[in-house]
Order: C-alpha cells, then structure tokens, then sequence
C-alpha cells in the first residue's frame, strides 16, 4: 500500500502546490516518484524527526500543507513532543505517513516494530488516526486527510498487501465498513490484520458460529454508531489490531462501551509483551499470538 | 560635498534618536515584567529582563512588522523559544500596539490569554513555546517557506543558552545551514545562568561562537545589551551568502535590576511589593 499511497500524494500535491512532502532521510525507492516530479514541494531534511516536524510545524504555519515520511515509531514516538505542541496544539494541516506499521519490519527486530503508535497518536487533541488495511483504503483516506487541513496519522504496512476491497467500496473518515455479516460474534478490525480476521471468520463458520466482520479504517474518529449497533446484534465483540492490546484500537471501543452503559462480552485482541525480541516475518510473529477465532469462540 | 557630510550627520542623528527609543521602550518593558511577575506571583523575571534590549531592538527597529496586520504574509517572523520568558514578550506586543496595555495586567491570571508560557492565541505571537528546543526548528521551516517563496521577509528565534543543550537545536542547525536559509537568524541570550545553575556549570557551551562557525553559520557576537550593536547585527544582510547568521549576545539575567543581576534565585523568584518600588525607582517608572 504504500508505494500506491505516494502515488496519490504525489497527484495530489501536483493538483496542490501548497503541499510539500518532507522525509527524515527514509523512503529510497517510494518517494523518488514525488522528488523527481515535484522538487519544489519536497525535502529531504536529513536524520532528525524532531526538528522535521518542528520544520512542518513552521511550514505549516508560513501557509503550507505539509506531509511527513518515515518509519513508525519515528515520525511518531521520537518526536511526540513536537507533534503534541507544535502541529496539535496549534491545529496545523499536517499529515504524519508512517510505514511498517505494527509488525510489518518483523526481521528487523523490535526497534523497528510500531506497536504503541495508534493509541499515542489517538491522544493528542485535533489528531485524526487512521490505519487502512489494504491499499483501497489507504488510497482514498489520504485525500480525505489532507482535505481536513489539521493534524493526521496515517499508519501504513509496507507493500505488497492484498487488496480486500472491492474499488468501488467507499471508504470515509470515521466510518467503518462491514466486510461480512454475522450474528454471533463481531470481529473488528483496524490494519491489514483484517485479512487474518475474514480467515479467522471463515474457522468460525466452520465451527457453527457466525461472525461479522467490521473494518475500521479510522481510529479517531471512531464509528461510534457502528459499534453501538454492532453491540446491540451481536452476543461479543472482539477488536483486532496489530498493535499493543492496551491502549490502542480495542481500549478506545471499551472506553466508548463502559461510557455508553453497554454491556456485552468483549475481548482485544493485540501484540503482547512476549514477542519483544522474537526474531521474524510479519507472518511468523503473527501466527505466535494465540488464534483469533480461538480467542473469539471463548467469547461466547 | 556639502549635501553628503549633511546626509551622514542626519544619519548619524537618525540612529541616536532610534536607540534613543528602543531604549526608552527596553526600560518600558523591563518594568512591565516587573510588575508582570509581582502580580501574578510568577517565576522567570531575570530571563525577562535579559532580553528586554534584543526584543526593544527587534521590534522597535529591525523587525518589519504591523501591528495593524499580525498576519500580514510579509512580516518578518519572531519565534520566541524561550517561552518562559513570556511576561516580557506579551509587554513588547502590549507596547507596539498588538494587544492592549491594560490587558498586561491579566497576565497569567484565571481566563486570560496570557499564559505563563509564550501563547499562540495572543496577536503577534507566531509560536506557542514552553517546552525547550522547539523554536529554532519552527523557525527554519518558516525561512524553508520564503525561501522556497521566494520571499524577503527573515524569520528570527529567540533561544535561551540552556536551551541550547536540547539536540532538537543542532539538528535545525545543521538543516538551516544546508538547506541555505540565509533568512534565518538565531539569538541566543547568553545570559551564562540556566535553570540549576551557571551554564558553564550545568553544561558548558564554550566556545558558542566556534560551534554555529563550524556548522557554517554566519555569526555575530555582541553585548546584548548594547543597542547600537543589536541593530547593526539584527539589520544586517547575513554575515555568510546563502547561510543563516546567528547574533550571540552577551546578556547578564535580571539586567537593568541591580539586585536581580546575575542572580540564578530570580529564575524563580517573584519581586514583592517592596522590591517592585526598588526596581521600578531602577528602571526609572513608576509603579
């Protein structure tokens, strides 16, 4: 998704020379497309995120929209400060596109591993967080960020993930999209672990029980009516997210379930702490977690 | 012949009546932060008064701005990354006619948009700053703009010595310098005292000027107090073609207060009622 991702931008930049691209020196082979055509609306600032996104900030502020390039946890984590107080507190037009989300750089060990990232992200104020599952919906998010012209997160995988819908399905910020229906457990998705939720629906069927399977592209905001009336037509929910099980996608639907008096079985389903320094593909770390149609048939 | 010596002599008048301004309107501004940080029982007087005369010099003559227009695009910029030193920054905006004199009074004050710490919601502020190390980056993505604008409007930062540990800092330094953005002009107030103790204590910066020189910067150092030295240094084209310029001024904290100079306790301290009388007989107010 990603090289379809800087595909888009790049289009969109040269339809919006107010848009610039900076990187902290990453993207060899991704963001050639964007420099060659358009170097006017790009930097390259070197290896320092923090001042990128002071740089951003100051764009931003001198009327430019800007997007940011790097790897997970470093446009992200490295530099939370600036992002909080720079672009979030001063509710600037600046779009953070992070690759190798969750486990995507597997073999390259932990440091390079974004687990924590969508639920600091989710906490700063005027942030809006997304994190597609396939390309389909990377593609038509990212307009949809820049057009909002405030703080945005974009967490992409790497390349090469399947595409999961079909082109003509609409995808919009702070909705979700049902992929199947079902009426026993509900599984909902945020990333391209979405793929192992419709596998792990497929078990399910196989063992009588029938599951819904939600994709929720968009973590803040979040489709607070949808998972209400997935609630409401299902006997569990459980969230999926290669990410921290704690604090991430499935803590911002329990919050959202416990404020609105909702009862109902329900279970995240995330990383956790055992796979810090396990060595391998995004596949192998994957299939280490317990299975998601095992944790969603203890549900019920 | 005539008509040349005329115009020197008219220069040289044009000057002395500007510093004589920009010095009436530093010894305003330090007894604004005075009864500023009396009131509101806040901390940072003496990182105020160190930079009374860079801001006075700044705003009352080399800066291009209007305070008619705080948005206008061609202002120059003026990033204040110490945003400590927030009392005197909104009294210089109070003085130049961006915000009301009597509103100086709720600074920091319950429901006032004069926070302790620099605030974006004031006209005339470009960057909300509190958190250290923040400014210079902002400030070179402002000079990355005009520069790629085109335009000739600079973008000034403010930075305190302490700050200047921050890494955030050398990696804008090292940018500013490769991306050319001779717009940029870093200050740093020298003042030699940082929040637990003298700089060359806490964390020696020495030699300043030899480190922006081997990142290729342009670099001025004066007496930050002097405003004959701040305006030929602020006004001036950058010292390098194509590269940022940095004006080190050396500063003492609490300057203009006898018994607040060179003090580290008023990094903290707030001057009570008799020490205001004191300070104000000083700076030559009243209270």
């Amino acid at each position: 998704m990603r090289n379809e991702t800087i595909a888009v931008l790049t289009s969109y930049a040269a339809a919006n020379p107010d848009m610039m691209l900076l990187t902290a020196d990453l993207g060899y082979s991704v963001l050639e497309q964007f420099a060659d055509q358009l170097p006017d609306q790009y930097c390259n600032v070197g290896v320092c995120e923090q001042a990128m996104v002071g740089i951003a900030a100051g764009l931003a502020l001198s009327g430019k929209r800007v997007a940011l390039y790097s790897i997970a946890n470093f446009p992200t984590l490295r530099c939370l400060e600036q992002l909080r107080n720079d672009v979030c507190y001063h509710d600037l037009p600046v779009t953070v596109i992070s690759v190798g989300g969750g486990l995507a750089y597997g073999p390259q060990g932990y440091t390079h591993h974004g687990l924590e990232d969508l639920g600091i992200m989710a906490m700063l104020p005027n942030m809006a967080v997304t994190c597609p599952a396939d390309p389909h919906e990377a593609e038509t998010l990212l307009p949809q960020l820049l057009e909002r012209r405030g703080p945005a997160y974009l967490r992409l995988g790497r390349a090469g993930e399947p595409v999961l819908h079909d082109a003509a399905t609409p995808i919009t910020l702070g909705k979700a999209v049902t992929m199947r229906q079902g009426s026993d457990v509900a599984l909902l998705a945020t990333g391209p672990i979405l793929a192992r939720a419709n596998a792990a629906a497929d078990i399910l069927g196989e063992r009588g029980i029938s599951a819904s399977v939600i994709s929720f592209p968009s973590i803040s905001p979040l489709d607070e009516q949808c998972i209400a009336s997935l609630a409401a037509s299902h006997r569990a929910l459980l969230t999926i997210e290669e990410h921290s099980a704690s604090g991430g996608f499935g803590s911002r639907v329990a919050d959202l379930l416990m404020e609105s008096g909702t009862h109902t079985r329900f279970g995240k389903y995330g990383t956790i702490d055992a796979l810090r320094g396990k060595v391998g593909s995004q596949n192998y770390l994957l299939d280490l977690l317990p299975q998601i149609a095992d944790r969603a048939a203890a549900l019920l | 012949m005539e008509v040349v010596v005329g115009s020197a002599v008219e220069a040289h008048m044009d000057q002395l009546t500007n510093h004589l301004a920009t010095e009436a309107l530093a010894a305003r501004l330090r007894a604004h932060a005075v009864r500023m940080t009396n009131r509101a029982k806040a901390s940072h007087v003496g990182s105020c008064l160190s930079m009374a005369d860079i801001l006075a010099v700044l705003y009352g003559a080399a800066m291009r701005t209007d305070s008619a227009r705080p948005d206008w695009a061609d202002r120059d910029r003026l990033v204040v990354s110490k945003g400590h030193a927030a009392a005197i920054v909104y009294a210089v905006l109070a003085e130049q006619g961006f915000i009301d004199l009597a509103e100086l009074e709720t600074y920091a004050q319950n429901g006032s948009r004069l926070a302790g710490h620099v605030t974006k919601t004031v006209p005339g502020v470009e960057l909300s700053t509190g958190s250290l190390g923040h400014g210079l980056p902002v400030a070179a993505g402002m000079a990355l703009a005009a520069k790629r604008a085109g335009a000739d409007w600079r973008a000034f930062c403010i930075v305190s010595d302490g700050e200047l540990d921050e890494g955030s800092n050398w990696e804008a330094i090292q940018f500013a310098q490769h991306a050319r953005l001779d717009s940029l002009v870093a200050i740093v107030d020298y003042n030699k005292i940082q929040s637990f103790g003298t700089v060359a204590e806490v964390s020696d910066l020495h030699p300043l000027a030899d480190k922006f020189r081997a990142f290729n910067w342009g670099v001025h150092e004066i007496d930050g107090h002097d405003h004959a030295a701040l305006l030929t240094a602020l006004s001036a084209p950058p010292v390098l073609p194509t590269r940022p310029t940095v004006v080190i001024c050396h500063t003492v904290k609490g300057k203009g207060v006898s018994f607040m100079e060179d003090k580290l306790a008023w990094h903290y301290k707030n001057p009570d009622d008799e020490q205001v009388i004191a300070a104000l007989a000083e700076l030559g107010a009243t209270p």
